[in-house]
């Protein structure tokens, strides 16, 4: 085996904000130092690629330690929004990209994206909802062969 | 480090970033180019000069700025900076490798 990683291979399965931004940097860093990147979106991950969600990802309030306050609290109404206000400013200061924007970005960087035929059915999604960047629709079967050459790293987040 | 390019002796880093841009000229950026097997042509310098500029302006680099220069969208930056567009760019520019994330 090489000591290079030669492709990243990402399945982000969450629609936390946090959770797509590190599939996203970590797949886009990749490119930008020659490594090929792919992303396949499942289960909630799908939020990511839908044109009406993905711009309005929240942070989790709610069961997610690192917010520092009580969980009750963390479920009032409007925490979630304050939160994911906060955390878009933060982002938007260190100039991170809006999620379609970056979508757009990790398409015209040659990423792959790819959406879990699977999740795409069970969630009754129509092609027409999920971005045009989007490569296609594979199977897991599908995804794992494209991990076709020595150096592939697959990401589960 | 020192390095001798295009009949010139440069300072340059472990991964051969210059370190002194006073010292970078065209015919040095165009051997660079060619170590990466880079062959420039006027798209290719146009790019150059924007990151000159760019750096010059105290601005960070970052591949969301590529695509709101106005000079290349991101699809051709790929295809004339082939393997790590910004990072073999900045190279061929003779400024610092570019130390953000996105």
């Amino acid at each position: 085996m090489g000591t290079k990683v030669k492709k990243m291979m990402f399945i982000l399965s969450k629609a936390n904000i946090d959770n797509a931004y590190a599939a996203f940097i970590m797949a886009n860093g990749a490119r930008m130092e020659g490594i090929e990147a792919e992303i396949f979106f499942t289960f909630f991950g799908l939020e990511a690629i839908q044109k009406k969600k993905m711009d309005h990802l929240h942070v989790a309030t709610v069961g997610n330690p690192a917010m520092h306050m009580p969980t009750m609290i963390g479920g009032l109404p409007g925490m979630e929004a304050l939160a994911t206000k906060m955390m878009k400013k933060e982002m938007e200061k260190l100039d991170m990209p809006p999620v379609s924007e970056f979508i757009e970005i990790l398409s015209d960087s040659g990423c792959k994206l790819w959406a879990c035929k699977l999740a795409y059915e069970m969630f009754h999604l129509k092609e027409e909802d999920l971005v045009d960047e989007l490569d296609g629709i594979l199977t897991v079967g599908d995804f794992y062969n494209r991990a076709d050459q020595d150096g592939c790293q697959i990401v589960f987040i | 480090m020192k390095k001798v390019i295009a009949q010139t002796e440069i300072d340059v880093n472990e991964e051969g970033y210059l370190t002194d841009f006073s010292q970078w000229t065209k015919e040095i950026g165009t051997e660079i180019a060619k170590e990466h097997n880079i062959e420039m042509t006027d798209s290719h310098w146009q790019v150059i000069d924007w990151i000159q500029e760019k750096v010059n302006e105290g601005v960070a680099l970052s591949i969301r700025g590529i695509k709101k220069s106005g000079v290349i969208d991101i699809k051709q930056f790929y295809a004339l900076f082939p393997g790590g567009p910004l990072k073999v760019s900045t190279k061929i520019a003779g400024v610092p490798k570019p130390k953000s994330c996105i």
